[in-house]
């Protein structure tokens, strides 16, 4: 499912070069719910947004979902995003003008699905994830826990090959946390792929497996019999 | 991706910001009030000019006679000429321009001259527009009367001070229109009142010979022609023209308009006015497109993270940009049909309030929401390029 090897990634701080990521090696098999664990610091927000395809290495190989996605152009990489990764954000990200289900909708929009499939398809995934009583209310009349399963529902809406969650519990109090961690685990049975970023080792003991990453390496070298291309 | 999808989601956007929108579209629809209103008027005076003008008839011919005396200001060629009028002025006389009327295309032949003069009736005065013609002239304009008669032969013969006055001064005078056979003095002269015009106006029409000695005019500067019919007008033309070139031996002392070059002269006058007042209504337009540019680019600003979940979620560069765009052509377009209603409402308010004549016509709507729809376009491609050249990682990061 993903493959990466050797990735690297620079920012210039003045006259500084700062490597967010130092040749990173990385496989993820399909259906597998991986932790990302680091320090604020380590690299991990970068290595989400190259794994997301939200920005792209300076170095390596990426190989996604047996596509080689190391020089796709910015529009390729947003059909990527929108058919292939289903995004969960610590702050949500949903549209606050919109209603649940509109927001469910709006990765199908882009997509070009036509309205009668998305109603549907945005009852399905709302259904899945306990809310389709309050589909036609907007995100500031739900509170923390609701709207991340509105998030999520979005994320799941486009049948996505990897669901790619950025600290999905830390704006969350812990009950809501936790409910949202069961959702996931539901949804790696149900044979999604599923990547967490997270800081917190509480959270990352919760899943299968957890890679570590400190000051842009991967702590625990890669067990090759696991890789899966 | 579905253009009504993009379309709708402009609308919603248009629409969370009520306020802000309306006093966006603000600039557009009063721009497009203006061109609609002033274009609308432009027009209207055009065709009621053109129909007055028509109503005179499409026979007829405008002599007008530069005074100028020839051997001093003329050509050189001239102070050689055999012409009798080498020396001086060369008069035309009231017997010279009949004598056209011996052509076998020319119908009725006028000369006409005009001016101020006061008129008094009882203790009431006023000034009448006073214009001296022969009988002819009631052919050869169309005149037609309320009551009475008409300037006849033997009124010019005998310069009998009778005059037709129009309604307007009819009423200003006596308080009715059923004036004919009553008496008023026209610059201390009495007049006997034979015929009253069907017109609202001021006008007051005497016999030739008459007005000639009241306005103190020596000769005739201007006269009008009518050919036989409207297939002869330039036969008719080219005899006047060589009458007056044997005359005055140059061409520059005369012009001959006829109806079409006069009507040609007032819609292109009119035209240049109409053109020049929507230009600056125009203007006014894309003042409205520069205040839709500033506040698209504001919204993008505003919406930067908005900007960068969509593109998280999956759209193209080419979807930002379309949504951008689309939302400031749904903004100009609506101001421009609030801007034609309301024109209309204006221009009927002018009509009915004011009897201005205006005429609404469908390319000038088309024109101004056209326009304003163009002005959206154009202002609305800067920032909306500028939001979908935003990258996905920094607009999600933007606070």
């Amino acid at each position: 499912m993903i493959i990466m090897q050797g990735i690297r990634k620079e920012y210039r701080m003045g006259e500084n070069v700062v490597a967010a990521l130092d040749g990173v090696d990385i496989h993820i098999k399909p259906h597998e719910f991986v932790s990302v664990i680091g320090p604020s610091g380590s690299g991990k927000s970068t290595l989400m947004n190259i794994i997301g395809c939200l920005d792209t290495a300076d170095e390596g190989i990426y190989r996604f979902d047996g596509l080689d996605i190391t020089d796709y152009t910015e529009d390729e990489l947003a059909t990527i995003r929108g058919r292939k990764i289903g995004f969960v954000f610590q702050q949500f990200n949903l549209l606050p003008k919109l209603t649940a289900q509109e927001n469910v909708e709006l990765p199908l929009i882009y997509q070009g699905m036509s309205a009668g499939k998305r109603h549907k398809r945005s009852r399905e995934v709302l259904d899945r994830v306990g809310l389709l009583d309050r589909m036609h209310h907007k995100p500031t009349e739900l509170s923390g826990g609701p709207q991340q399963r509105v998030a999520i529902a979005r994320a799941l809406a486009g049948n996505p090959s990897l669901i790619l969650a950025d600290e999905p519990t830390g704006n969350l109090d812990s009950k809501t946390g936790a409910d949202v961690m069961r959702l996931f685990h539901e949804l790696h049975e149900a044979g999604n792929t599923i990547v967490l970023i997270t800081h917190d080792a509480q959270i990352a003991a919760q899943t299968p497996r957890a890679i570590h990453i400190h000051d842009g390496r991967v702590l625990e070298p890669m067990d090759e019999s696991e890789v899966v291309i | 991706m579905n253009p009504v999808e993009t379309i709708r989601m402009a609308f919603k956007a248009i629409w969370a910001n009520k306020v802000r929108s309306f006093l966006t579209m603000l600039g557009v629809i009063i721009g497009v009030m203006s061109v609609t209103v002033l274009m609308g008027i432009g027009q209207g005076t055009t065709s009621s000019v053109t129909d007055s003008i028509a109503s005179m008839g499409t026979n007829m011919l405008t002599v007008n006679i530069q005074t100028r005396r020839v051997g001093f200001g003329g050509p050189s060629m001239n102070r050689n000429s055999r012409s009798s009028g080498a020396k001086g002025t060369v008069i035309l006389k009231l017997s010279d321009v009949l004598s056209l009327k011996d052509n076998e295309y020319i119908q009725y032949v006028s000369p006409t001259v005009s001016g101020s003069l006061t008129v008094k009736a009882g203790n009431m005065n006023t000034t009448a527009s006073v214009t001296g013609v022969l009988p002819d002239y009631a052919s050869i304009v169309n005149t037609e009367l309320s009551a009475g008669r008409y300037i006849m032969d033997a009124d010019v013969t005998n310069r009998s001070a009778v005059c037709i006055v129009g309604q307007e001064l009819a009423t200003d005078l006596f308080g009715n229109t059923n004036v004919v056979g009553n008496t008023m003095h026209v610059d201390g002269r009495k007049f006997r009142i034979v015929g009253v015009l069907d017109e609202e106006n001021s006008s007051l029409i005497m016999p030739f010979t008459l007005a000639q000695r009241m306005l103190e005019s020596t000769s005739i500067t201007t006269f009008y022609v009518s050919a036989t019919d409207s297939t002869t007008v330039g036969r008719a033309e080219a005899a006047v023209s060589s009458f007056l070139y044997k005359k005055y031996q140059n061409d520059s002392t005369y012009t001959i308009m006829n109806q079409e070059a006069i009507l040609e002269t007032m819609e292109e006058m009119i035209g240049t006015l109409t053109l020049m007042l929507g230009g600056i209504a125009g203007i006014s337009l894309l003042v409205g497109g520069i205040g839709i540019m500033n506040i698209m680019l504001v919204s993008v600003t505003e919406r930067t993270r908005e900007i960068g979940i969509r593109k998280a979620i999956g759209a193209k560069r080419r979807n930002i940009l379309l949504q951008f765009l689309i939302e400031s052509v749904v903004l100009s377009g609506m101001g421009g049909v609030m801007g034609l209603i309301l024109g209309y409402v204006v221009m009927a308010a002018f009509e009915k309030y004011l009897g201005m004549p205006v005429s609404a016509s469908v390319g000038v709507a088309q024109l101004a929401l056209g326009f304003s729809m163009f002005v959206g376009v154009v202002f609305g491609l800067y920032p909306a390029n500028k939001a979908s050249k935003l990258k996905p990682i920094d607009a999600l990061h933007y606070s």
